[in-house]
């Protein structure tokens, strides 16, 4: 439009906006003029004065429709016409309570679920770190060893090697876990942080509120650079925002700290699942992590660590490159890098975080919600057939008085647009107060609640907005497809419904429901499946006692405690732990089975086997005390325990597993053969049978331990059989270690089931979601069966009081009823069960020993179906055996 | 009249009803009543313009800045509203009768009709 154009336009809109009223009064006056001027012409023709008027209202047609034509036409009246739809949508709403409600209800509970389980995704698979700049360029990044799947961690000097090498990234930086007993005044506490590299603040973009990061170099070295930057949350809870605290000096595992930055607010780290409350370099590694000095150690894989990428380079370039320097530093170090990758992973596949636990947990969630979200659209479908039934009189006589096609659309649709906006914004709210629900599913882990956010961020609000508009348009669109069939002669009269009108609608409701049961029914076998798979893990054998079993440990590292008075500690609290009254057995282990930590892994060689040239063989490993295998429950097949004489004067010994005897000595006892560990020879003195190391779900692997005395850590689990309750023996325990050393804290002590427990909270998480969606799925097919049996009966009062007045009985017609909803389920079931054999292998990676077409789990979904339909159906069955059939037929 | 030859008929006055009305309205300004009148006399009853159509399409034109309608009270006379030709329609006039000129002389070639 040109500008001269406008001059003329704009100040007709302005009119049309502000002057509404008068301009709508013009418009009236002009056609008003236009029949009086025909009426003058007409009379002049000598017609009388009514005929005269008829014929001049004949040719000027409607004047109501011509009217909203013009107004159409000047389109100027859009706002207006929108907030006049709004308002009488929402008088519409309050017109009609019980369907305002129940559709709001519905679209935010499925708006909601979709929402919170996408914010859970955002928070903890794709946005996952707060404040972290650019996270779409970072990538995980770990080890892998030829022939064993999943990835791991990898050795200081191999990073070093990666970060000098690396040319297609803009940083590589480490960001390892760890522990450290925090005491302020008289009050301690165990806290996680992170042992990180000195460019760690710089390459993900945070900068200390105060003080400052680490500088280069800080990371160098054995103890040489006791420094710590600490979390905002640590600042303020147990520092009181001291705005002097750069400067200060805090223990942490009793080595005085520096205490140089405070980070900023919100922002928690960069591991998935807990917050983070101090950064130290990675210098100071051996006073977190047990296992010596690792950073001159290619040998010893610990470290966590992240990719960021040059901006528009793909992960296919990095992983290329990074393979390029895996192949270098395996020629260049065969002895520890032989058949070692590195590999690049996406942040919501990443290995070494509870990224990568959730993930097939969200993954099936995804799916889930979608379920709910459509048997939530198929139930407010439902209830918009009946309403717009409702409605046809109304939309008839709108129509008759002139709205158009298009006036109607509208108007159904900003009614939809009402309903869809309350609802997702219902959702919203439903998605806020869930986004910590997942962190609430997991247990607490030594008293520290896991950090899971979601995140409600414009990805979220996006998917919210697209859902609402997707519930607009149907919400809109189904009445005004009703509406286009609408017979206005037939519709003006009261309570005329064509049989094949009524027919047609009563098959897309039956259609509906049974299309709630299908996806209701699979949402139940899911659950059902998921369960038994938790019943099935959880009472699985690991391979070692669950029962009777308790494990902990004593802060030695926390209290400074040096290797010597360690090693006398340990023996004077482990003769006074096996004279505890109740106590069978004790032993100490690195590593708990199942516990959170990294076991040692080690390059090996074995007398008499002969690896192919591309392999390297590397298992894993674990320190353990005398008396281990007992205490545990672990069989030991052949051979012997290690005794208090394994120390570290005595020969090498080792005790291997059923699969490592297996693979690397086959048929041939190994008993008294050499097994070289670290550079080392020891000699294999029994095979233990396989128990389940970092995963129950793990497949058997090859795996060794060696005598603690030969291989000493400062801090390692202590392990107890007794028939005490955990409470005596705690109090027992906490009370021998205070008389050795009354300085001393005992770790969290837990029973091996309740390790066990933990380790399998990913899929208690999957069942705890699944079942309550499925729930909520089963509620909804259950309202809109209700519907749909209600309005039936209503709808037949006439066929059922006739059936009475020929002799049906009260519970004929319960019967006639109930068998109507059974068959609507039946089809649903059957419906589901086809679809359910191919959707339940989805939940493969979540299944544990139990197959994806059980047909216990999909016979336990029609029982708890059938179930729900009766109960469904009752109501209106009931109330259709208490037709009385001289009052209807009278009616 | 047949449902063919109507339907014709309908789509060519939809496509001329533009050019007719800012035709009657280049020399002066004129209310509704009067340019239905115009079309049908000038047409000799061949045109015929019905309320419902012809109200809409003027205040159409006026949207699009072509028309301007104003109130007019003459002595005399009932208040009425008149319309007027401002710039913008005079330009679409004369593209219009372009176009109309070379379309009809189009069609004479093809069809061979011809003024009398």
């Amino acid at each position: 439009m040109r500008f001269e154009q406008w001059l003329y336009t704009l100040p007709l809109r302005w009119r049309d906006r502000l002057r509404g009223k008068q301009v709508d009064q013009e418009l009236g006056d002009e056609l008003r003029d236009h029949l009086e001027q025909q009426i003058q012409v007409n009379l002049e023709k000598g017609m009388s004065k009514e005929d005269a008027r008829r014929s001049a209202l004949l040719a000027l047609g409607g004047m109501t429709q011509i009217e909203q034509q013009c107004r159409d036409a000047r389109g100027h009246n859009l706002i207006g016409n929108t907030i006049q739809d709004l308002r009488y949508g929402v008088r519409q709403l309050f017109r009609s309570p019980g369907f305002s409600v129940l559709t709001i209800l519905c679209l935010t509970l499925g708006i909601g679920v979709n929402a919170a389980v996408f914010s859970w995704a955002e928070g903890i698979l794709f946005r996952p770190y707060p404040a972290v700049a650019h996270q779409e360029r970072l990538l995980a990044l770990g080890g892998t060893a030829r022939g064993v799947s999943g990835g791991g961690p990898i050795s200081w000097p191999d990073f070093l090697d990666l970060q000098r090498n690396c040319t297609l990234c803009d940083a590589l930086f480490v960001s390892k876990i760890t522990g450290s007993t925090l005491s302020i005044g008289d009050h301690a506490e165990v806290t996680t942080g992170s042992i990180v590299s000195a460019n760690y603040f710089d390459a993900i973009g945070v900068r200390p509120l105060l003080g400052r990061g680490f500088e280069p170099g800080e990371d160098v070295g054995n103890d040489a650079h006791p420094v710590v930057v600490i979390s905002y949350d640590l600042w303020q809870k147990r520092f009181r925002g001291d705005p002097q605290i750069v400067g200060k000096v805090q223990r942490l595992n009793n080595i005085p700290h520096t205490i140089i930055g405070v980070t900023p607010e919100h922002f928690y780290g960069t591991f998935v699942g807990w917050a983070m409350n101090f950064w130290v370099p990675a210098s100071m590694e051996e006073n977190f992590e047990s296992g010596g000095y690792k950073l001159e150690d290619r040998g010893s894989r610990w470290i966590e660590s992240y990719e960021r990428l040059k901006p528009g380079i793909t992960r296919a370039q990095a992983q290329n490159e990074m393979t390029a320097i895996a192949t270098r530093l395996e020629a260049d170090y065969p002895a520890t890098n032989r058949g070692r990758n590195i590999q690049l992973w996406a942040l919501w596949q990443t290995p070494f975080n509870n990224a990568g636990t959730m993930l097939p947990t969200l993954e099936i969630m995804a799916a889930v919600v979608v379920f709910v979200l459509l048997i939530a659209c198929a139930n407010v479908g439902n209830l918009l057939l009946v309403r717009s039934f409702a409605r046809r009189h109304e939309m008839s006589v709108r129509m008759a008085t002139g709205a158009t096609g298009g006036r109607l659309l509208r108007q159904l649709l900003t009614e939809g647009m009402i309903l869809a906006g309350l609802g997702a914004a219902g959702g919203l709210i439903v998605a806020y107060w869930c986004r910590h629900a997942l962190g609430l599913l997991l247990p607490a882990r030594s008293g520290i609640a896991m950090y899971l956010p979601g995140e409600i961020d414009w990805h979220v609000m996006l998917l919210s907005a697209g859902i609402c508009l997707m519930a607009t348009l149907v919400l809109g669109l189904v009445p005004a497809f009703q509406a286009r069939n609408i017979d206005l002669a037939g519709a003006l009269k009261a309570d005329s419904s064509s049989v094949t009108t009524a027919r047609r609608r009563a098959w897309m409701r039956s259609g509906l429901v049974v299309f709630q049961v299908c996806l209701s029914f699979i949402l139940l076998a899911g659950a059902v499946l998921l369960l038994e798979s938790l019943q099935k893990i959880r009472t699985a054998s690991p391979g070692f006692s669950t029962n009777r079993v308790v494990e902990t440990s004593v802060s030695l590292v926390a209290a400074g405690y040096d290797d010597p008075r360690a090693k006398i500690f340990q023996d004077d609290l482990i003769e006074r732990v096996r004279a505890l009254p109740g106590v069978e057995s004790a032993a100490y282990a690195r590593l708990t089975p199942l516990d959170y930590g990294t076991y040692s892994s080690t390059p090996i060689a074995v007398d008499g086997y002969h690896p192919p040239l591309e392999e390297q063989p590397a298992v894993d490993y674990n320190q353990v005390g005398p008396a281990y295998f007992a205490t545990l429950g672990i069989p030991l097949l052949s051979g012997r325990e290690f005794t208090r004489a394994d120390d570290e004067n005595a020969s090498l010994v080792a005790i291997v597993n059923r699969t490592m005897k297996a693979r690397y000595w086959g048929d041939h006892d190994p008993i008294g053969r050499r097994l070289q560990v670290k550079g080392k020879w020891a000699r294999v003195i029994g095979v233990a049978a396989d128990s389940k190391y970092e995963s129950i779900r793990e497949d058997p692997k090859p795996f060794f331990y060696v005598p603690l005395l030969q291989d000493f850590v400062r801090g390692p689990a202590l392990n107890i059989r007794t028939t005490e309750s955990l409470q005596n023996i705690s109090a027992a325990l906490l009370h021998e270690v205070r008389s050795i050393d009354g300085n001393l804290a005992l770790y969290e002590m837990i029973t091996l089931q309740e390790q066990v427990d933990r380790s399998t909270s990913p899929q208690l998480v999957a069942v705890t979601l699944v079942s309550i969606l499925a729930g909520l799925a089963l509620l909804l097919a259950a309202v809109g069966l209700y519907g749909v049996m209600s309005y039936a009966v209503a709808q037949s009062m006439r066929e059922l009081a006739l059936r009475m007045a020929l002799g049906a009985g009260s519970t004929d017609l319960l019967r006639l009823v109930i068998s109507r909803g059974l068959r609507l389920t039946a089809g649903g079931v059957f419906l589901g069960a086809a679809a359910g054999l191919a959707l339940t292998r989805l939940l493969g990676k979540l299944l544990y020993n139990v197959s994806p077409s059980d047909p216990r789990a999909f016979g336990a979904a029609l029982a708890v179906m059938t179930i729900t339909t009766v109960a469904a159906c009752f109501f209106p069955g009931w109330r259709a055996s208490r037709t009385d059939p001289a009052r209807v037929l009278r009616d | 009249m047949s449902s063919t030859s109507a339907n014709f008929d309908r789509e060519l006055k939809k496509g001329s009803a533009e050019l007719l009305i800012l035709s009657l309205l280049e020399g002066r300004a004129r209310h509704g009543y009067e340019i239905s009148q115009l079309i049908e006399q000038r047409s000799a009853c061949t045109l015929k313009f019905n309320v419902a159509s012809l109200y809409p399409l003027l205040y159409r034109l006026e949207k699009r800045g072509w028309i301007q309608g104003q109130w007019v009270e003459k002595p005399g006379q009932r208040r009425r509203r008149y319309y007027r030709l401002i710039p913008a329609g005079k330009a679409m006039l004369k593209q219009q009768r372009r176009t109309w000129a070379e379309f009809v002389t189009a069609m004479q070639r093809i069809t061979g009709v011809s003024h009398a």
